[in-house]
């Protein structure tokens, strides 16, 4: 490889074979350049379905808290369990890196509200912000219960569309005070809800406004999570079940419940959504990679085949060669040699371009189902080695027999 | 230098086999200018062509240069080519992408030789055969008797033994024929052993020794006098 002389017998070779040179390289550069692109694009995919799809993803949990069925540690069954902020606030911290979204909540059932001469009984919940996230909502107008809210214990109120439409009849809501169980809040936001018309007629306030003005002390009905994204869907169910074990032992033990209790402490995990956006995201996945191994076929049939025809049109030199005292390993070396440099320079070209191309026009596509199209850059440089090596193959047993024909069968060629 | 006995040779098309060389027996000394004739397919080329390790034979022996040649692997006679011998080719065979002075270099590249002193030794042979100003121009934009100077400056370049010529000529009209010539006679004259198969007679006057073949096998190996090609040039 380091061999000054052949070096310069191969630059020689190359300049004087521009055409040649120039073919091989345009196959070996534009394969590249579409496989990168092609990957790019799939990632692009990957990205904006990902962006689109991601709530569905949602791997939410659900604690809530019953009867115990059984009898423990001398107590019998039918005990009552509830649920407190420290038992949140330990679940938070203790999960803190595997947790994306968390709420706890404090429920008063058939909380009267009143505007003016309207009035209907709806469920008061007291949250926490990311329960906007757990349950999806979108706003209509105004904002939802943000952190200041529920530290500085305020009157403030998010309602739903379908509390907005019976009590405000079309009128502007937010800013305008209602009265909850003879309570003054006032209106921040009206949201929707995905789940329909029931789910919309919630009223949301403050965890910690619901706690003190409703006598909730530290009471919480029930806890909400979203955990991380996982790779796969498999790693997202591992996830879960790991987290809510975790929880229910942790939760049993801090209330002394039986640990095969199973109606005293429940915890729910809806993984159906999940596992039909891990299924989108797998299909995009193997079809790509399907796509890019065809391309990569593609490419090195496309070598071999170059490399083919480089060594049949050179029969007759390799014959002179021979005549003149080369020897068969030399041969092999001189097509070789040839063929890994233009292979690898065309392959990054090829390689730099379409990344310089992605790079550039990457951030302007911005449709729907297409989100910063980019590509990993070990996977391409790794296509490249692939592509180079296969050049290598394939041009070494052409290049082989070649090398041991008589050179007297070499030099008869035409 | 040479010496070959009882040589066989025959060629395998399809189902038949044609036998092109029944026994040859021949030996050829150091400094001699020898002509093989004989008709068209009459056996020459293929007797040129084993005589510089192109081609093996079936049976018989041959020594080059005290050197049993037999069952050589394609490694031991490449460098036995490359040390040995010299090629003249009546199609010229020059590498049509190197340049005048390349094509002659190329062979000392097979030896190892550093790139300096390739092309200058390269550079010698060039104007040796009275081409030193075309060192850098194209095969192709050489005429046939430029091309084949240097194809005799490429086959002199490795300082091989012996030269072996298959129609040297073949190609070339009757003038540049004779020019050829007078340059293969002067560098017999410094010693060089060479072998010229043709079947032009005034060609193979001008060598010193003739070598008839017919079907086969040597029918007749005279001396000659000499005709300098000197004087038709
Ligand atoms: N590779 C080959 N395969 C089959 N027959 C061949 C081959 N080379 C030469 N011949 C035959 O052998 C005979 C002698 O050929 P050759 O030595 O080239 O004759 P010359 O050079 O005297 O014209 C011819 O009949 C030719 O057709
Ligand atoms: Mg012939």
């Amino acid at each position: 490889m380091f061999d000054l002389e052949r070096w310069e017998e191969i630059f020689e070779t190359i300049s004087k074979n521009k055409l040649r040179t120039f073919l091989t390289s345009l196959s070996v550069a534009s394969g590249i350049f579409i496989l990168v692109i092609l990957l790019g694009i799939g990632e692009g995919m990957r990205n904006g379905i990902s962006r689109e799809f991601e709530q569905d993803a949602a791997n939410i949990l659900y604690v809530w808290t019953g009867s115990t069925s059984v009898g423990y540690k001398g107590m019998n069954p039918g005990r009552r369990i509830q649920m407190k902020n420290a038992d949140y606030d330990f679940a938070v911290q203790k999960h803190q890196d595997e947790l994306e979204y968390k709420s706890s909540m404090f429920r008063i059932w058939n909380g009267v509200v009143n505007y003016n001469k309207e009035s209907g009984s709806y469920r008061v919940e007291g949250v926490l912000p990311d329960y906007q996230f757990l349950e999806n909502s979108g706003m209509m107008s105004g904002r939802f219960i943000n952190h200041n809210d529920h530290s500085g214990y305020e009157k403030v109120a998010v309602i739903g569309k379908r509390v907005n439409d019976d009590l405000f009849k079309g009128k502007q809501a937010v800013g305008e005070y209602i009265e909850i169980s003879g309570i003054n809040f006032k209106v921040i936001g009206v949201f929707t809800d995905p789940g329909g018309e029931r789910e919309e007629t919630r009223v949301y306030v403050p965890l910690s406004t619901a706690q003190r003005v409703f006598n909730g002390s530290n009471n919480i009905n029930n806890m909400a999570f979203t955990l991380e994204k996982e790779e796969s869907f498999e790693a997202a169910l591992a996830a879960s079940t790991r987290f809510s074990e975790q929880l229910q032992q942790f939760l049993k033990e801090q209330h002394t419940i039986a640990p095969e209790d199973t109606r005293a402490v429940v915890v729910n995990n809806s993984l159906e959504n999940a596992k039909r956006f891990y299924d989108l995201m797998d299909m995009i996945k193997f079809f790509f990679w399907g796509v890019g191994i065809c391309t990569i076929i593609a490419g090195i049939v496309g070598v071999s085949n170059i490399m083919l025809i480089i060594v049949k049109e050179r029969t007759r030199e390799i014959g002179v060669r021979k005549a003149l005292g080369a020897r068969p390993w030399s041969i092999v070396m001189m097509v070789l040699h040839e063929s890994i440099f233009v292979t690898a320079i065309a392959g990054f070209v090829g390689l730099i371009g379409s990344l310089a191309l992605l790079e550039l026009v990457g951030p302007m596509i911005e449709t729907q189902y297409i989100a910063n199209p980019s590509v990993n850059f070990n996977v391409a440089l790794s296509t490249v080695f692939i592509l180079i090596i296969a050049g290598a193959v394939a041009g070494f047993f052409p290049a082989w027999r070649a090398a041991r024909i008589k050179p007297i069968v070499a030099l008869r060629d035409e | 230098m040479i010496e070959i006995k009882d040589l066989h040779k025959s060629y395998k098309t399809g189902g038949s086999s044609l036998h092109v060389l029944k026994g040859i027996n021949f030996s050829v000394a150091e400094g001699e200018l020898v002509s093989i004739m004989g008709s068209s397919g009459s056996g020459k080329s293929t007797l040129l062509n084993i005589l510089g390790m192109l081609d093996e034979a079936d049976e018989g022996t041959y020594t080059l240069d005290g050197v049993p040649i037999k069952n050589l692997n394609e490694t031991v006679a490449a460098r036995y080519r490359n040390k040995f011998l010299g090629f003249i080719f009546q199609s010229f065979n020059l590498i049509s992408y190197k340049s005048a002075l390349d094509n002659v270099a190329l062979p000392l590249y097979y030896q190892g030789v550093k790139r300096k002193e390739r092309m200058e030794s390269a550079m010698n042979y060039l104007e040796k055969v009275g081409l030193k100003d075309w060192s850098s121009h194209l095969p192709n934009e050489l005429s046939g008797g430029q091309k084949q100077r240097v194809a005799i400056a490429r086959a002199l370049a490795s300082d091989p033994k012996v030269l072996l010529a298959d129609e040297p000529t073949g190609a070339l009209d009757s003038k540049t024929s004779y020019e050829v010539m007078d340059l293969i006679q002067e560098i017999n004259e410094e010693g060089r052993t060479i072998l010229i198969v043709t079947h032009e007679h005034d060609i193979a006057q001008m060598t010193k020794r003739i070598v008839n073949l017919k079907d086969g096998v040597i029918i007749d190996d005279t001396l000659v006098d000499q005709v300098k090609a000197q004087q038709y040039v």
